[in-house]
């Protein structure tokens, strides 16, 4: 699949932002009392991230003054689903930035966020995940891992914000990184090896209807240049730039993140702020590389007839 | 929310205009849907004989072809050196004026000094007739380079032929093999006709270096080496007669199978055909014991054994001469096998498979006929075995005997114009070879005696000087090309530069784009084109070119007179030049225009070609084109068409003829004629009495409608021609004997090339280079979605290809170290082109292949330079040289003329990879087109209402 | 409209014959040519005479190579690919606007270009690539069964059916209602044994593939041609003497 700038960018930074916010609204509905300046950086870098995500992911449309229509069919859509759900979190975001002044129940509105910010993860993973022709996207990883990447760089992120203003971080913190990065990396060693090992579920016979006595091969395509499919779902990645990358990726977002956290969980007094800061910062990073992967590594089954 | 309320009933247009395809030369009916003046939609006409609603590729790109960027905008005059590209636009009356003076003055000098020859079009009745009443020789249409193989090696055999002449009886055939055809003439008629058979389970074979196209669907495809389905023909000849499995009835009935044939070798008359003193053909007569008239239907022929005629002259049968040769062990399937690779087991086995379906299964139609011996017939049997050949067969040296050896298969199991076999489309058959002969003679208007192209029926109708050296500028019925009844515009550029036999002051070509991709030996060409005396005048001193679009050889002419797209302008698809009959019917056809270039105010100012030349025939007063007064006789083609008579009664047109329009094939022109053509969808068809469908070379009822139609002057048999004497002449006048004897170094040429019998010979260029230094051979085809150089500046045809590869089999890469999509060097005895491969199972593993014409050059064909068809894509025409490698001769067969294109052998290096496919040519002059998108449909509105 | 609606009796779609496509691209360029000026039009063509020629198609013919067996050679297939007009498919159900959708009356599966915002998402969900977008018009587009010609009353009943059925040169492309099992395109599917492409991912394709026949080249090896009743021992006299004494009347 065609990796496309705008949706790797909103996939990982609204996956972030979202992330970001479900980890705040999961402190504001455990009831615990919100500091006023973390908070607020907290939802802002938020709404910043899930914002700038959103709009970017309305580049990749083609009438992006009609992005409204998308939320009209939540029924059987998980695009649809994904737009409300995105647009949901807003609504206990800004309930929140509002109970910070101690104007409405935070831990009602906490619980919504996390609720709504988690939904819209998923409904974003659920879009791809539920698209048959794609196989390597309906690993049964696909829901856990842009879950967990969520959880773990808005965590990151969270984490820091909430360090860098001077709020006590527990080295614990330090401690869920390294579990998170070891999770994500068992994660996706695990999808990436299932997409390396299966070959496409379907044949080129089957997508021809003839039977499977004989080998088919491109004699001649449709057109000598290329065309829409071509472009958008005929990329074709060579398999040593991926070696390459899922190494830079998983280096990026699970190796370097867990070697920044050890100094947070083993010097108790360490200030974990920048050290965090600098995990976040990497695993955004990994996270780009790993989504661009997501996509180019993807094959669709319109590419057996090509 | 429900449903988008979506329009259902929006009108295709509001108009629709029905006239004639001209993608291609095939003609179909179409009807064209206009919407405020525009095109909407072009689709096949449902009622039209040609194609019955169906539509190409190519005819659904015409919206594209109409509307193209590369449509000239106005006359033009050189201001840059030619091949540069750089003119500048003039008003027609400049340019009729210039154009009247250049052919005036010329044929005030010399008529022969103007070679006027014209490429795929399709008025030859029209551009004939005006080189004739112009009065020079020297005139021909494309057939020579095209298939006149096909062409010559029926109607001297058949009396009609393959190409667009006649059609496997698509609804009766069980058997059909398809030689060498990839799209045809007849692309959309054979199509219907595949899935026609496809449907009833007909067997079908396709003999072909290439499994595409039809070969694709094909039942059997035997994947021959190019060049060798003359012996191919032969091993099945020899296996049929082998096991006797033949149609003795029919050959002694249809053909010159029993004919005697004089044996006295040395002698003047060895070889000819016995005759009586009235000139009629003598066969021995089993009743008698004696020789008896062989076309009367008393005799009970012999046809085996040497007899005494009655001057004591001995003779044998034409059958026996024919089983003698074929019988021959050089003939069978193990002797042939490895040369045409084709296994003899399955050489054997088609014979076989010929064989039960032309006689275990005789078709019999419940059809009552009547023969010329006036006999009835309750009913007609017929071999249900159909034969379809065309430029695989065609394109090469040996072509014209190849297709007489298959004419001689189909004859030999009575499959010609039988049910189920191959049939004639009227106006054919006709006689063999048909009477009109090439002029040669001016008369005192300085008109030609007849039409510059006919049929040479001996030496004594050649055009040769006193030394026997050719007349003609492409040395058409020269003794190098004697039956060049098509003429030869392969050679025309090459003679007009070197002025042999003598100088042309103009050069006059339509529709032929000579720079490229219809030359041999491209390069030289556009060197011939441009290349200067040294007083610094063009070799070649005017050159007048008519073209609808800025191909590359527009930018070798003087002056360019734009004409008009298909749909702007009158055509006459003529019965006198190439009919669109059927089998069942004859018929022809008119374009009308259905848009006016002059209603898009766009300043484009173009003229049809024909009203044109007939304007340019008036202006320099030939008599035909000019009232007493000295006006112009016709007012443009239109008139022409409507009122020109070739013979009394007989016109461009035949129907809807006599002062009311109610008579047909013959009558007085009808003023309103081209009315009531439009009336009935532009074309006008008459069946072939029911009695008259088959046998139509000896079925009186098709011969008395013929002859009614004024399509042949009497009703007598057509004997179809196993033994042509008429070669058998040439091979005399070459033995020594006759007035008119070929200059000697031609005399081995002709006495082993005018075989009376068909012959096979490896073609010159294989012959004439070694085996191991260019192991491969290398064709062409044709791609169904594109019409030579027309179709690859279509915006919706080139986006199915805008480049070709070279197509290698595996095996052939595998030696090379060749993957998809390297680079190799291909070089010939000529030249060498640096071009793309593509591997592909598919094909004969020592061929190569590529699809034809797609190799555009820069800036050409209003293509942005960068295109890949300039940069990516490539012709073989650059490999392939227009004289044998031995450079004694024309590349062609040495009957004919026809130009050996399919000949080419080549090797194969690999090349580092490349950005430019080679070789590359200086760009023409001129802007890269807009590159804006191309939103065609979006003017008309998409929803009710809704913009 | 993104859910689909209830099946509709009336399927209707296309049967393509694989045993007589010549591969011609006719229903390609026909199929452009209507629907560039159809409901859905234009069929924007970018860099139309330029390097790289882009535009939108709803039909595209591929060829094949199928490879050689013992008896039989290579077989060239061609095989155009449009869209099938599936009783379930995904690329209707994922659309987030409802401009993707199947009517409810014969199962035509459409795109409303007012509609759609040009996220692609249902061209991913296609297994078959069947619908294209171009980046000047923003909006997906795809083979629309050419619904403004089938029940146009504007157009003669004969050719009152898919641009690509009406051009087809080798007629093996076939429209009719395939939910009934008596029409003539589900006749000929039965006969033909008709097959769905990729049937186990679900989407329940419309239209039809008549896979090739097998090709009958006959094996190499079969008997040499049959001579007619041979009185003639061939081998010792001359063969042409067999036809000494035929008798034969003009
Ligand atoms: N290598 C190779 N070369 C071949 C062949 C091959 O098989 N292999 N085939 C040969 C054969 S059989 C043929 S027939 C030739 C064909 O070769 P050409 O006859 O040269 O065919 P085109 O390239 O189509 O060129 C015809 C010209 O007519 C112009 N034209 C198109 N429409 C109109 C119109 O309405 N009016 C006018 N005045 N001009 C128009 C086109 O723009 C073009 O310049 O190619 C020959 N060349
Ligand atoms: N779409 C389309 N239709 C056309 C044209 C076009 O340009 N495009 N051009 C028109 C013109 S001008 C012409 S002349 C006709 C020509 O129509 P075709 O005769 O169909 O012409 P080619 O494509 O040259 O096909 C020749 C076929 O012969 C095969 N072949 C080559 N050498 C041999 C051989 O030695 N033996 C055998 N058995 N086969 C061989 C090639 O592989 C190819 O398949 O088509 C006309 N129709
Ligand atoms: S075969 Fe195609 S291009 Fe040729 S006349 Fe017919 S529709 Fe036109
Ligand atoms: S073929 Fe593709 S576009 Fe057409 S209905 Fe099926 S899934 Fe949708
Ligand atoms: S591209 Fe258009 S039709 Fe397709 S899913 Fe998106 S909105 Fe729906
Ligand atoms: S049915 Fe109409 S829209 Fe669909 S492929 Fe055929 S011509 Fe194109
Ligand atoms: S028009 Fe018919 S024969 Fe040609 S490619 Fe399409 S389906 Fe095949
Ligand atoms: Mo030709």
């Amino acid at each position: 699949m065609h990796p496309s700038f705008s949706v790797i960018f909103f996939t990982t930074f609204s996956g972030a932002g979202y992330g970001l916010w479900f980890w705040l609204g999961l402190l504001a509905a455990t009831g615990q009392p919100l500091t006023r300046t973390p908070t607020l950086a907290a939802l802002a870098l938020g709404f910043v991230m899930v914002t700038a995500g959103l709009l970017s992911s309305t580049l990749h449309l083609g009438k992006p003054l009609r992005a409204w229509r998308a939320f009209s069919q939540w029924r059987s859509s998980w695009l649809s689903r994904e737009g409300i759900a995105a647009v949901l979190c807003y609504v206990p975001a800004l309930c929140l930035a509002a109970a910070s002044h101690y104007i409405l129940d935070a831990r009602i509105a906490g619980a919504l966020l996390a609720i709504f910010s988690l939904a819209t993860v998923a409904c974003t993973a659920m879009i791809y995940a539920s698209l048959k022709p794609i196989p390597a996207w309906r690993h049964p990883l696909v829901l856990p891992v842009y879950l967990v990447f969520a959880l773990f760089t808005g965590g990151l992120l969270f984490a820091a914000v909430f360090a860098l203003s001077g709020w006590p971080v527990t080295n614990m913190a330090g401690f869920a990184v390294m579990l998170g990065a070891a999770v994500l990396w068992r994660f996706k060693r695990r999808a990436w090896r299932d997409i390396d090992s299966r070959p496409l579920p379907v044949t080129r016979n089957a997508a021809l209807g003839l039977p499977e006595d004989r080998r088919v091969s491109v004699f001649e395509r449709p057109h000598t240049e290329a065309n829409y499919l071509l472009r958008e779902m005929g990329f074709v990645l060579a398999r040593k730039h991926s070696k390459r990358l899922r190494v830079i990726a998983t280096t990026l977002f699970a190796l370097v993140p867990a070697l920044l956290a050890l100094p947070v969980y083993l010097l108790v007094h360490v200030d974990a702020g920048p050290w965090l800061l600098a995990a976040s910062i990497a695993a955004l990073a990994g996270t780009l590389v790993e989504r661009w992967l997501f996509f180019a590594e993807a094959k669709h089954l319109v590419s057996l007839y090509y | 929310m429900g449903e988008p309320l979506i329009d259902l009933q929006k009108p295709v247009g509001d108009d629709v205009k029905q006239t004639t395809c001209y993608m291609c030369a095939c003609r179909c009916g179409i009807n064209v849907h206009l919407q405020d003046g525009k095109v909407r939609y072009i689709e096949g006409n449902p009622a039209h004989p040609v194609n019955r609603g169906v539509l190409c590729a190519k005819g659904s790109a015409g919206i594209m072809q109409h509307y193209s960027p590369a449509r000239l905008r106005k006359p033009m005059l050189r201001t840059g050196e030619r091949g540069s590209g750089e003119f500048r636009e003039i008003e027609w009356d400049e340019a009729l004026a210039l154009a009247a003076g250049w052919l005036a003055e010329t044929r005030a000098r010399d008529p022969d000094r103007l070679a006027f020859f014209t490429g795929r079009d399709q008025s030859q009745a029209l551009t004939g007739w005006w080189a004739q009443q112009y009065g020079t020789i020297n005139y021909a249409a494309h057939g020579g380079f095209c298939s006149v193989n096909m062409a010559a090696g029926g109607l001297y055999t058949l009396g009609g032929s393959f190409w667009e002449f006649g059609e496997p009886d698509w609804e009766h055939t069980r058997y059909l093999m398809l030689w060498g055809v990839a799209e045809d003439h007849d692309s959309n008629p054979i199509k219907l006709g595949l899935g026609q058979l496809k449907g009833r389970g007909a067997k079908v074979v396709a003999v072909n270096p290439v499994r595409t196209g039809y070969g694709a669907v094909a039942d059997e495809w035997i994947g021959i080496r190019p060049g060798t389905d003359g012996l191919f023909a032969f091993a099945l000849i020899h296996e049929l007669l082998k096991a006797d499995r033949i149609d003795l009835d029919y050959l002694v009935r249809y053909t010159n199978a029993h004919w005697l044939v004089i044996a006295n070798p040395g002698g003047a008359d060895d070889g000819l055909i016995a005759r009586d003193a009235d000139g009629a053909p003598l066969c021995w007569d089993r009743n008698t014991g004696a020789p008896g008239l062989a076309l009367s239907a008393d005799v009970s022929p012999v046809i085996i054994g040497e007899f005494q005629l009655a001057d004591g002259r001995q003779a044998r049968a034409v059958f026996h001469l024919v089983a003698e040769r074929y019988l021959d062990p050089q003939y069978s399937p193990d002797a042939v096998a490895a040369r045409c690779g084709i296994p003899a087991d399955t050489i054997r086995r088609i014979a076989r498979e010929l064989a039960e379906a032309a006689f275990d299964n005789p078709l019999v139609l419940p059809i009552e006929w009547t023969d010329t011996h006036g006999r009835k017939h309750s009913q007609m049997t017929g071999r249900p075995v159909a034969m379809h050949a065309m430029r695989g067969i065609s394109a090469h040296s040996n072509g014209f005997h190849t297709c007489r050896a298959l004419h001689l298969l189909q004859l030999l199991l009575g499959a010609v114009d039988t049910p189920g076999s191959f049939r004639y489309q009227p106006p054919f058959p006709r006689p063999i070879p048909p009477a009109n002969r090439p002029g040669k003679a001016r008369d005192a208007d300085g008109r030609l005696d007849a039409p510059p192209l006919g049929f040479i029926h001996g030496p004594e109708d050649l055009l040769v000087d006193e030394n026997g050296q050719p007349r003609r500028i492409d040395h058409a019925f020269s003794w190098s090309y004697p039956l060049a009844v098509h003429g030869m515009l392969h050679t025309v550029i090459r003679n007009a530069w070197a002025g042999d036999p003598q100088p042309v002051d103009l050069l006059f070509l339509f529709m032929a784009n000579m720079s490229w991709n219809s030359a041999m030996n491209t390069r030289e060409t556009m060197h011939w084109l441009t290349d200067k005396r040294e007083d610094g005048e063009y070799r070649i001193p005017r050159i007048i070119y008519s073209d609808a679009y800025s191909s590359e050889m527009v930018a070798y002419a003087d002056l360019v007179l734009p004409d008009t797209t298909y749909l702007e302008r009158f055509d006459a698809v003529s019965l006198l030049d190439r009919p669109i009959s059927d089998a069942d019917g004859a018929a022809d056809a008119i374009r009308h225009p259905v848009l006016e270039p002059a209603a898009a105010g766009d300043g484009r100012d173009v003229r049809g070609f024909q009203s044109v030349l007939l304007e340019l025939g008036a202006r320099i007063g030939l008599p035909a084109m000019c009232e007493a007064d000295g006006s112009a006789r016709y007012r443009d083609y239109a008139d022409y068409i409507v009122r020109h008579e070739r013979a009394p009664g007989v016109g461009l047109l035949a129907g809807w003829r006599g002062a009311d329009g109610n008579q047909h094939g013959k009558g007085a022109p009808n003023p309103d004629q081209l009315q009531r053509y439009i009336a009935n969808g532009g074309f006008w068809r008459a069946e072939v009495p029911h009695a008259g469908r088959y046998f139509k070379m000896a079925n009186r009822d098709y011969l008395d409608w013929s002859v009614g139609m004024g399509f042949i002057p009497n009703a007598n048999p057509v004997t179809l021609q196993l033994y042509s004497e008429t070669l058998q002449k040439f091979r005399l006048a070459a033995q020594g004997h006759g007035p008119r004897q070929p200059p000697d170094e031609h005399r081995e040429r002709i006495a082993t090339y005018f075989d009376p019998l068909p012959i096979w010979y490896e073609p010159f260029e294989g012959a004439q280079t070694s085996a191991v230094e260019f192991p491969l051979s290398a064709v062409t085809q044709r791609p169904p979605f594109m019409y030579h150089a027309w179709g690859s500046q279509n915006a919706w045809l080139r986006q199915i290809a805008t480049r070709n590869f070279l197509y290698l089999h595996p095996d052939t890469a595998a030696r090379h170290g060749l993957v998809d999509d390297d680079w190799v060097h291909v070089d010939s005895h000529h030249g060498r082109i640096t071009v793309p491969v593509r591997l592909a199972g598919n094909m004969q593993p020592d061929t190569v292949w590529t699809w034809n014409a797609i190799g555009k050059r820069k800036g050409a064909w209003k293509l942005a330079r960068n295109a890949p068809e300039a940069t990516q894509g490539f012709l073989l025409n650059h490999l392939i040289s227009d004289i044998t490698p031995r450079g004694d001769y024309a590349n062609a067969d040495p009957v004919t003329g026809q130009a050996a294109w399919f000949d080419l052998r080549v090797r194969i290096e690999k090349a580092d990879s490349s950005a430019e496919s080679a070789p590359q040519f200086a760009a023409f002059s001129g802007h890269d087109p807009d590159s804006a998108p191309l939103r065609f449909g979006a003017p008309f509105p998409r929803k009710d209402g809704a913009p | 409209m993104t859910s689909l609606p209830v099946p509709s009796k009336v399927k209707l779609g296309l049967v393509i014959d694989l045993d007589t496509c010549v591969g011609c691209h006719a229903c390609a360029v026909a199929c452009k040519e209507w629907n560039a000026g159809g409901i859905s039009g234009p069929l924007t063509d970018e860099n139309p005479y330029g390097k790289d020629p882009f535009g939108v198609w709803f039909n595209r013919v591929h060829s094949y190579e199928v490879e050689a067996l013992d008896a039989q050679p290579a077989m060239t297939l061609h095989f155009p690919r449009s869209c099938l007009h599936c009783e379930t498919p995904a690329c209707v159900s994922v659309c987030p606007t409802g401009a993707s959708y199947k009517r409810a009356e014969d199962g035509i599966v459409l795109v409303d270009e007012d509609k759609c915002i040009g996220c692609k998402l249902c061209s991913w969900a296609c297994p078959y690539g069947a619908r294209e977008v171009s980046a000047v018009e923003g909006v997906m587009q795809k083979c629309t069964l050419c619904v403004d010609r089938i029940y146009n009353e504007n157009i003669p009943e004969e050719v009152r059916q898919p641009a690509c059925v009406q051009a087809c040169p080798t007629r093996a492309r076939h429209f009719g209602d395939l939910g009934d099992p008596e029409s003539a395109v589900s006749l000929l599917v039965a006969a033909r044994d008709g097959v769905s492409l990729m049937p186990e991912l679900g989407y329940a394709p419309v239209n039809k593939y008549l896979p090739p026949r097998p090709r009958r080249a006959g094996a190499a090896t079969m008997q040499p041609i049959e001579p007619v009743a041979e009185k003639l021992d061939q081998d010792s006299l001359p063969p042409l003497l067999r036809w000494l004494d035929r008798a034969l009347s003009r």
